[in-house]
């Protein structure tokens, strides 16, 4: 009951009463009249005095009107207040505090409720220190786990049994993701996101079959296969089962326990399968055409053989046959060795480093291990050479300990350089040359220096590169130098790594529980609903006169946390002029929006942001005005359903008088960042819409069908744009 | 009765010394420089064996071969497949199509020269 309905009624059943009371009183006094004092007083009520006795009780009327208005302003509306601002209190911002309004009592009420809601806090915040101090070592676990997954190279996805991600890493997006700047491009990786939008549906459940299999014969259980990425890669995926946790109290354990969900270990083989697809070819077309040829030289050469008195010409015809073949098959074989080297070359695991690096690697050991001095010459910061870094350095250090044991040299120096197609590494000294002998033994030894012994020698080292190495002597600089050739690698590394630095919201592991997401979505509950909360900036406030969106920011809700990993920010252009008065709101400059994209650019991309999710946006109908005008130019409509927190302010606090994000945030106790940004604006929105969702419980609205309709009731949703 | 020996082979170098050894066993010689050509002379010359390469333009050996083996009138034509494909598949496949003989490139011309006087009874 509305106060306002409440005052009517009060006023005008105390005021019945009242003119019942008087009209009672005297209809009992005239009936106990006798016939002339009746006369004698219908005498003394002429029809003047009637007109001033139905005055008299309107004024009355009036009176108690006023009465009851004041009554109800300073007991009964603060009252409702009280009970309001009490539920707020219990239901959602705990450190809102009831104003001091109205009577005496209502006052000393609102002090007992602000007194209680105190002790509240108090008991709160002592629980949750110790609810802290308890998770602290589960969260110190969790951020282990969620710190290797992020620091890995491997790329890691943990699914639900519905296939949605509840943990991803940075190499998990930026393999899937298809790169760019994030905020701005939509990863198809995200929490609550289902990992069958980026990996075939067909081949994870086919793993998930022979996985479950290997299961129920109590085998280790696992799967792979082969699949693509959306660039066109491919990509090895090896599958690994997530438990469900064994139920208490079982005596025995199952043999056979049920998929709580599964690890997908994501690795690149682009390269790897093609390189090997390439070397498998070049061995193949190299057997035929070499047993072609061979089997011409054979044949031509055990004739003539066995045939010795065959006539000179056709002897002649038999030798050419050979000594062409022959020089067609040296011809091929040049052109295989020039054209695919790096197919034959070696296939030891090579790390792509920075040449400086390994330089500074090798001088640190010389240091420690040998205590000889080192310095550098020029070095090219530019070469990254692909090395077994750890071999290459204990060579270079046991070359230097010879060096050093039994020539005496005091200092060794070294200088990196780029060749046409390796990286040229040298380790140069002055003084006694060495003997081609000399060289020969040092290469051909087992690393020994400084008390480390390897059975490797330099030759193996040389060799699993693929690479080259000599000695030279630089007579006129009475220097002599080892040179090792390198195998160049890209430079384009290790920037991903570097870029992916923090590492907070990739994980969710409740989404283990979510129950499968067939429900029709109205019957939903909104604690489980995964929602875009969004917010648009535009040049004015009228699309139909031509204002155009010029920003659009969303965030995403998924599990009941808002993902400031998972957000889009897009700046657009509106194609014509911005307005003072909206520059002042938004505060973005026209230069701002120079060579920015189009809406009919972005709108696609919004549209797979926000897809299989719900809606949120602070008076939506406002930017959903925007976007619709926008359906026919641009062909992407918006069509999941919508939340609008205005409405659900007004839904769960009727008395209060202004339902502004501002208003309302100061209200649930949320701090707005960054006001009037889109972004800004949508995650002060998805903030607000969180600390809402215990009110609306509370209100009886559980669930997205409920919320709409409440939504609709409001008096709010009649308000047109 | 002089034997007859079609040669199919689009490689002259090797045809030269197959077709000089098949004339010192006495044996008539005709040559296919492709399939095509070759399954022309198996109609037209009828020899009793075949000396068929792999690898061949117009039409491979293993069709020719399934072409000969496949047509009553012809399936007693003895072949020999010739080739330098030497994966144990594809002398699977070659036997499946019919061949009487696989030889792997490069052979030894006496044991080719034994396999074929045996396979024409000589």
């Amino acid at each position: 009951m509305t106060p306002g309905r409440g005052f009517w009624r009060t006023a005008t059943g105390v005021s019945a009463f009242v003119v019942a009371l008087i009209l009672a009183a005297g209809l009992v006094v005239w009936l106990d009249l006798a016939p002339a004092e009746r006369t004698q007083l219908a005498a003394l009520f002429p029809a003047p005095r009637v007109g001033l006795l139905v005055l008299f009780i309107i004024a009355l009327i009036g009176g108690i009107f006023g009465i009851v208005r004041r009554w109800f302003r300073q007991s009964v509306e603060p009252v409702h207040r009280l009970a309001e601002a009490t539920q707020l209190i219990a239901a959602s911002n705990p450190d809102h505090r009831v104003p001091l309004e109205g009577s005496e009592e209502t006052r000393q009420a609102a002090n007992a409720v602000n007194a209680l809601a105190q002790r509240r806090s108090e008991l709160e915040r002592q629980v949750e220190e110790t609810v802290r101090a308890a998770k602290a070592s589960v969260e110190a676990e969790k951020n282990r786990l969620a710190a290797l997954m992020s620091e890995l190279q491997q790329s890691v996805l943990v699914c639900n049994r519905e296939g949605r991600i509840l943990l991803y890493n940075s190499a998990a997006r930026a393999l899937l993701g298809g790169g760019g700047e994030p905020g701005t491009d939509v990863a198809p990786v995200g929490l609550g996101r289902s990992v069958f939008g980026v990996i075939d549906r067909s081949l994870i459940l086919h793993a998930l079959d022979s996985i479950e299999q290997q299961l129920e014969r109590g085998a280790e259980a696992g799967a792979q296969f082969v699949t693509t990425t959306p660039a066109g890669g491919l990509l090895r995926v090896q599958a690994a089962p997530v438990l469900a946790p064994e139920s208490q109290g079982e005596a025995e354990p199952t043999p056979s326990r049920s998929l709580a969900g599964f690890v997908l270990l994501l690795s690149d083989v682009t390269e790897a399968v093609e390189s090997d697809s390439k070397r498998v070819a070049l061995m193949q077309a190299l057997s035929e055409s070499t047993r072609g040829a061979l089997a011409s030289i054979r044949a031509a050469i055990e004739t003539v053989i066995d045939y010795p008195s065959m006539d000179p010409s056709r002897r002649e015809r038999f030798t050419g046959v050979i000594r062409d073949e022959a020089v067609r098959l040296s011809q091929r074989l040049d052109a295989v060795s020039r054209d695919f080297s790096e197919q034959l070359e070696s296939q030891w695991p090579l790390e792509e480093m920075r040449g400086e690096d390994l330089i500074a690697l090798a001088r640190n050991r010389i240091d420690k291990r040998l205590a000889l001095p080192t310095k550098l010459e020029e070095v090219d910061p530019q070469v990254w050479v692909k090395v077994d870094s750890l071999s290459v350095a204990q060579g270079i250090t046991y070359l230097a300990a010879r060096l050093k044991d039994e020539f005496q040299i005091r200092e060794v120096r070294f200088r990196l350089t780029r060749g046409e197609r390796h990286g040229q590494l040298d380790m140069l000294w002055h003084g006694a040359p060495l003997s081609l002998e000399t060289v020969f033994a040092w290469e051909n030894d087992p690393f020994q220096m400084g008390g480390e012994a390897s059975p490797l020698t330099w030759k193996q080292v040389v060799a699993r590169h693929a690479g080259e190495a000599w000695y030279r002597r630089d007579l006129p600089a009475q220097t002599a130098y080892f040179r090792l050739l390198l195998p160049l690698a890209a430079e384009t590394r290790s920037a991903r790594a570097a870029k992916a630095g923090s590492r907070p919201e990739f994980y969710d592991f409740d989404l283990f529980k979510l129950a499968a997401a067939n429900t029709a979505l109205d019957e939903r509950l909104l604690s489980e609903l995964t929602y875009t909360v969004f917010d648009t900036e535009t040049t004015g406030l009228d699309p139909s006169q031509g204002d155009e969106i010029i920003a659009i920011g969303a965030a995403r809700i998924v599990n009941g946390r808002l993902l400031s990993e998972e957000t889009f920010e897009q700046l657009i252009d509106p194609r014509r002029p911005l307005s003072q008065a909206s520059i002042a709101v938004h505060g973005i400059t026209p230069e701002r929006l120079v060579g920015q994209p189009t809406i009919a650019a972005v709108l696609p991309r919004f549209r797979r942001f926000v897809e299989d999710t719900v809606l949120v946006g602070h008076n939506a109908a406002f930017d959903m005005r925007f976007l619709q005008l926008k359906e026919a130019q641009t062909g992407v409509v918006l069509d999941q359903p919508l939340l609008d927190t205005l409405l659900l302010s007004a839904v769960i606090h009727p008395n209060q008088e202004s339902h502004s994000l501002e208003a309302i945030a100061q209200r649930l106790g949320v701090e707005i960042v960054d006001r009037h940004s889109a972004l800004g604006d949508a995650v002060a929105t998805g903030e607000v819409f969180l600390r809402m969702l215990p009110l609306l419980a509370a209100a009886g609205i559980q669930t997205l069908g409920e919320a709409r309709a409440a939504a609709r009731r409001t008096f709010y949703a009649r308000v047109s744009y | 009765m002089v034997k007859k020996v079609l040669i199919a082979d689009d490689e002259p170098n090797i045809v030269l010394s197959l077709e000089f050894l098949m004339e010192q066993f006495g044996f008539e010689v005709r040559v296919a420089g492709n399939g095509g050509e070759a399954l022309e002379l198996v109609e037209s010359f009828a020899p009793d064996l075949v000396l068929l390469d792999v690898m061949m333009p117009v039409k491979n050996g293993y069709e020719v071969c399934q072409h000969i083996k496949s047509a009553p009138s012809l399936h007693h034509i003895k072949v020999i497949l010739l080739s330098a494909k030497g994966r144990d598949v594809e002398v699977a496949k070659g036997i499946e199509m019919g061949a009487d003989a696989y030889v792997t490139k490069p052979f030894s011309t006496r044991d080719l020269a034994a396999k074929v006087r045996d396979m024409l009874g000589e």
